[in-house]
């Protein structure tokens, strides 16, 4: 497959699976609004720009902290490189560009979330209710995402495809859960005391997990259960163990089909055997913040790995 | 020639044609309601699958649809048999035109037409002066629009030798009326044309340069997703099953040419190529060009790789050159030509532009190098002021223009808003030419659908049509 | 005469380049005026492409270069055998019909001055004999002067200055001769000095379409046809279609170019 066939898969992947996180985290600032706040109501707005990394990009063009400034911002703002219409707008781009690399139902999909977010920024903001676009935004991510998994042939583009969203899903859990320690709860020795229970909440509601946490866990909230669940859990979809298997899984199959070994399969196999011997106490032992922004490097040092052997074309 | 009098392809006094006949019960059936319900599947049908259509420079929509007539415009047997042999006979003039012309140029020295309409022509390639491509096939895909005037009477508007679009257009219309009516294709015998991919795939294959000695691997080289034909250009890579590539893709190393894949570099034999000229190698033509591939011109003219079609390849196809067609076909194949030119004035010609300059409102006057229905003049539906403003342009740069009479083009039964009219239309059959000249049966029929109107290019407002050929 | 030609042309980035394409037109062609005796180009960690001869009788060679490379040294050496024609090209096989080499492009196009400087030549007269006059009329407006003129220079512009250098004079030449109707061309090429003027060792002159006659060189940079001490490489519409080594490098490093060459009479 052409090298930039290849890549423009892999960013439709990773664009869509980062406008889901939008607006997963629009979900949250959306609860929290409802909700009284030990720190008060803006910090939690400011915290959601934070996790989205795009707290810089809104100071510039805002200044002040508001909650509909912010809803624009993380959903229709196309000055947002991870706004939820920028990421479907640069999806479809991507997949109007290997439109032949997809199944008419893929392409449907896309260009039907596309078509209809075109239609909703035409619409009176006022007339928008910011839980419709949220549900909207999940329902088309999975639309997209089922039919990749029912429709797109099991060859080399549906292996980039899959790289560029575990990639990317390592990629966003990890940064929810940096800020939540370092943002949302910024006092050190707060950590594992569980007395500020519903902001841990909100993190696993921001990665759909509220649920599963409870039945997998039970009990008190605390850092260390949740580090657990969202990094080492393997029935976590989003935890970091999972995506990185998701990740070793494809990068195999990349080898198979090619037919010879690739240095991507080998980085991304030492990442996971690395994950695999680390208990929480481990990792609560190197400090939350300092193993997850290693984790971060690391899976950054992956895709540029993977891009320079497979989406480049300046492989030999 | 009046425009009033033109030939109806459906009725001929009062009398339906017998290729359309069928069709008369189909209408007769349709009620108004059920057309309308099909015309917004149809479209529906057509934004699904993305045909859509920028035009240039338009600004505007860049999701456009062509407007779809489901109103199929019908050949019999014995018509579409002439007009094979006719375009098939040009097609084979122009590519020994161009042999000859990158060649010894024995036309010129036989003084039939003037060396300077070919060595002066902006389209003329002095880089590839001695270089025989592969076969001797300059031009692989010749379009030739058509026009028609009477049962028997086909003209050739011009000639497109370089990269002919639209073709999409043909095979899609085909797949949509197949589709939504299915019955009329159990009714009449019509020849498909869904072959157009794999014949287009064996013509670029048969072609592949010598040094290739394996199953030739073809591409087909795009601008890229901004250009207004990307979509023909995906259609048309999926269904011959190749790679549609962009410059970046693509690299020279030695003698030959690779394409960039996941899997390393993979050696490519044959570019279709939707660029132009210009656009093919910034060490060859423009410099700053990002669409080409640098150091491609070196790796064709030694024989590494087969540009589709040659570079320079629109020299044969300039509405100067035009005028010479019937020329060509007597010296380099000895035969009369089967299908005639419209009649045309050169204004670079004393005589010819007093004359243009003396008939304007009468008259079709266009650019020698434009194309797509800009840059003309139609006489007949102009202003006073369009004309004195177009015969300034003339006066200005005469051997820029041509003119030819306002011809009375047939007319096909077109669904409009008030029910069924009859709408001018031309004809674009594609004609592929390799190892063996081959045409599908059928084409594309462009229809002015603006009442009177005669221009038909799509990016002036122009529909297009199913073209049938029914079968013996 | 044997001239022995030594051109070493070295290319540098200060970021090392992904990969480079050249284009070669370095390799004289055989012709009643020289015969090559000895000829290599060789390009350090380049990859040869084909070589051929084009429609205008040039050797051209594609080189390529595979990343990350940041030097680059294209060197020839050869020896010709040289003599002299009274600037007339014969025995050169070449197709490309003459009158491609009356159109015009971006640094040969005459404006107002230069077609004035055409028409002072006069339209009477051989053509032989007026293309003599047209290439005195250059010398005399563009007085040789390094160091004025630039790469990118018109001929327009040279001639409003006044001054230049060979290619200056060649473009000049070529704009006045298609604005008298006769065909020219720029070649490139090599020049045997005994006085030093090392700088013009790489040299230009211009071709001007002589019916009857094929065509002929005239230098008007040196005020004479090409004689044996000149070697030709080859031809185009202007300098930059005729240049001897065309290149593109892929990267973002800015290129910095040595180029050094000799030519020497061998003692016989």
């Amino acid at each position: 497959m052409l090298s930039r066939t290849a890549d423009n898969l892999y960013w439709i992947a990773r664009y869509m699976e980062r406008a889901e996180t939008m607006a997963r985290l629009l979900e949250v600032g959306a609860r929290m609004s409802l909700l009284p706040s030990a720190h008060g109501y803006r910090n939690e707005w400011d915290s959601l720009l934070q996790a989205s990394g795009t707290a810089g990009g809104y100071a510039q063009k805002y200044g002040q902290a508001h909650q509909r400034d912010i809803e624009s911002y993380l959903f229709f703002d196309l000055d947002n490189p991870s706004s939820v219409a920028s990421c479907i707008g640069k999806a479809r781009e991507n997949a109007r560009i290997v439109r032949t690399a997809l199944t008419a139902q893929v392409w449907d999909a896309i260009n039907t979330a596309y078509q209809e977010l075109r239609a909703l920024e035409k619409s009176p903001r006022d007339k928008l209710e910011l839980s419709r676009l949220i549900d909207w935004t999940m329902n088309k991510a999975a639309i997209i995402r089922g039919s990749i998994d029912t429709t797109q042939l099991r060859n080399d583009g549906w292996d980039f495809l899959n790289l560029g969203y575990y990639l990317e899903r390592s990629d966003n859990t990890a940064r929810l859960m940096d800020v939540k320690y370092y943002v949302l709860l910024p006092r050190v020795e707060f950590v594992g005391s569980g007395m500020d229970n519903y902001q841990w909440a909100t993190l696993l509601r921001a990665t759909s997990a509220h649920r599963a946490f409870h039945w997998a866990y039970g009990g008190e909230v605390t850092a260390r259960k949740i580090a657990d669940f969202l990094i080492l859990n393997g029935q976590c979809p989003r935890s970091l163990t999972n995506c990185i298997e998701g990740v070793c899984t494809h990068l195999k199959r990349l080898e198979k089909a090619y037919g010879r070994p690739s240095r991507p399969s080998e980085v991304a196999e030492t990442i996971a055997a690395e994950l695999a011997a680390l208990s929480v106490e481990e990792i609560i032992e190197e400090g939350l913040h300092e193993f997850l922004s290693r984790f971060i490097l690391e899976a950054a040092n992956l895709s540029g790995v993977i891009f320079e052997t497979y989406l480049s074309g300046d492989v030999r | 020639m009046a425009v009033t009098t033109c030939f109806n392809e459906m009725y001929e006094k009062g009398r339906v044609r017998p290729p359309y006949r069928q069709l008369e019960d189909w209408t007769r059936a349709m009620p108004a309601e059920l057309r309308e319900m099909k015309q917004a599947e149809a479209e529906a049908l057509f934004r699904r699958i993305g045909i859509t259509f920028a035009v240039y420079g338009e600004g505007g929509d860049p999701d456009r649809l062509i407007p779809f007539d489901m109103f199929p415009r019908v050949f019999t047997a014995r018509e579409w048999a002439r007009l094979e042999r006719g375009i098939k006979q040009r097609a084979r003039a122009l590519n020994a035109f161009l042999a000859d012309v990158y060649g010894r140029g024995e036309i010129v020295r036989a003084g039939r037409i003037p060396g300077r309409l070919v060595h002066r022509n902006a389209a003329y390639e002095k880089s590839v002066v001695g270089f025989t491509p592969p076969k001797g096939v300059y031009s692989h895909v010749v379009g030739i629009d058509l026009v028609r005037t009477g049962p028997d009477e086909f003209f050739v508007l011009e000639d497109n030798c370089r990269t002919p679009s639209g073709v999409s257009y043909m095979l899609e219309n085909r797949e949509i009326m197949m589709r939504m009516f299915p019955e009329l294709f159990r009714e009449n015998r019509i020849e498909p044309v869904d072959s157009y991919p794999e014949k287009l795939r064996r013509t670029l294959a048969s072609v592949a340069p010598l040094k290739c000695e394996r199953e030739p691997t073809v591409v087909l080289l795009t601008p890229g997703h901004f250009n207004a034909a990307y979509y023909e250009h995906s259609f048309l890579a999926d269904l011959m099953g190749v790679e549609l590539v962009e410059g970046a893709d693509l690299f020279v190393e030695g003698e030959f040419l690779y394409m960039r894949t996941t899997e390393g570099p993979k050696r490519v034999d044959v570019i279709y190529r939707r660029i132009d000229d210009a656009y093919v190698d910034p060490l060859c033509f423009r410099p700053d060009s990002m669409l080409g591939v640098p150091g491609l011109m070196d790796v064709y003219r030694s024989g590494g790789v087969t540009i589709c079609s040659a570079p320079g390849a629109g020299v044969a196809d300039d509405k100067a050159v035009y005028t010479f067609v019937p020329e060509m076909i007597r010296f380099y194949l000895g035969e009369e030509p089967l299908l005639n030119n419209v009649p045309t004035w050169q204004c670079g010609k004393e005589a010819d532009l007093s004359h243009v300059l003396a008939h304007l409102p009468e008259l079709v006057v266009k650019e020698v190098h434009g194309s797509g229905g800009y840059g003309m003049l139609v006489g007949p539906k102009s202003t006073r002021e369009q004309i004195e403003a177009f015969r300034a342009r003339i006066e200005a740069d005469p051997d820029n223009y041509i003119a030819q009479p306002t011809l009375a083009l047939s007319t096909t039964p077109t669904f409009v808003n008030e029910g069924i009219a009859p709408r001018h239309v031309d004809l674009r059959p594609y004609c592929l030419v390799g190892e063996r000249i081959e045409l599908v049966p059928g084409g594309l029929t462009r229809v002015a659908l603006t009442e009177g109107s005669l221009v038909v290019n799509s990016s002036q407002g122009g529909g297009v049509k199913d073209t049938w050929v029914l079968a013996e | 005469m044997i001239l022995t030609v030594d051109h070493v042309t070295c290319y540098r980035y200060n970021r090392p380049a992904r990969a480079l394409v050249q284009s070669h037109r370095l390799m004289p062609s055989n012709c009643a005026g020289q015969r090559v005796l000895n000829w290599t180009v060789t390009v350090t960690d380049g990859i040869a492409g084909g070589t051929f001869r084009d429609g205008a009788g040039d050797w051209i060679q594609g080189w390529t270069v595979p990343g990350p490379v940041s030097e680059v040294t294209v060197a020839v050496r050869g020896a010709v055998e040289t003599s002299d024609q009274a600037g007339v090209l014969r025995g050169h096989r070449e197709l490309t019909p003459p009158d491609c080499y009356l159109r015009s492009t971006p640094v040969t196009r005459a404006d107002a001055a230069l077609t004035a400087l055409a028409a002072e030549a006069g339209g009477a007269g051989e053509a032989l004999d007026r293309a003599h006059r047209l290439a005195d009329l250059v010398a005399d407006a563009i007085a040789y002067e390094p160091g004025v003129t630039e790469a990118h220079t018109t001929a327009a512009e040279a001639l409003k200055l006044g001054r230049g250098v060979c290619q200056d004079h060649a473009h000049a030449l070529i704009a006045v001769a298609r604005a008298a109707g006769l065909p020219a061309r720029y070649v490139s090429g090599y020049l045997f000095t005994e006085a030093g003027r090392d700088h013009e060792a790489a040299h230009a002159w211009a071709e001007v379409w002589v019916h009857g006659l094929g065509w002929v060189g005239f230098d008007a940079a040196n005020r004479c046809c090409p004689d044996d001490r000149y070697i030709r490489l080859g031809s185009g519409l202007d300098a930059a279609d005729a240049a001897p080594i065309r290149g593109i490098a892929r990267g973002h490093g800015i290129e910095r170019l040595e180029v050094q060459v000799a030519v020497q009479a061998v003692q016989q």
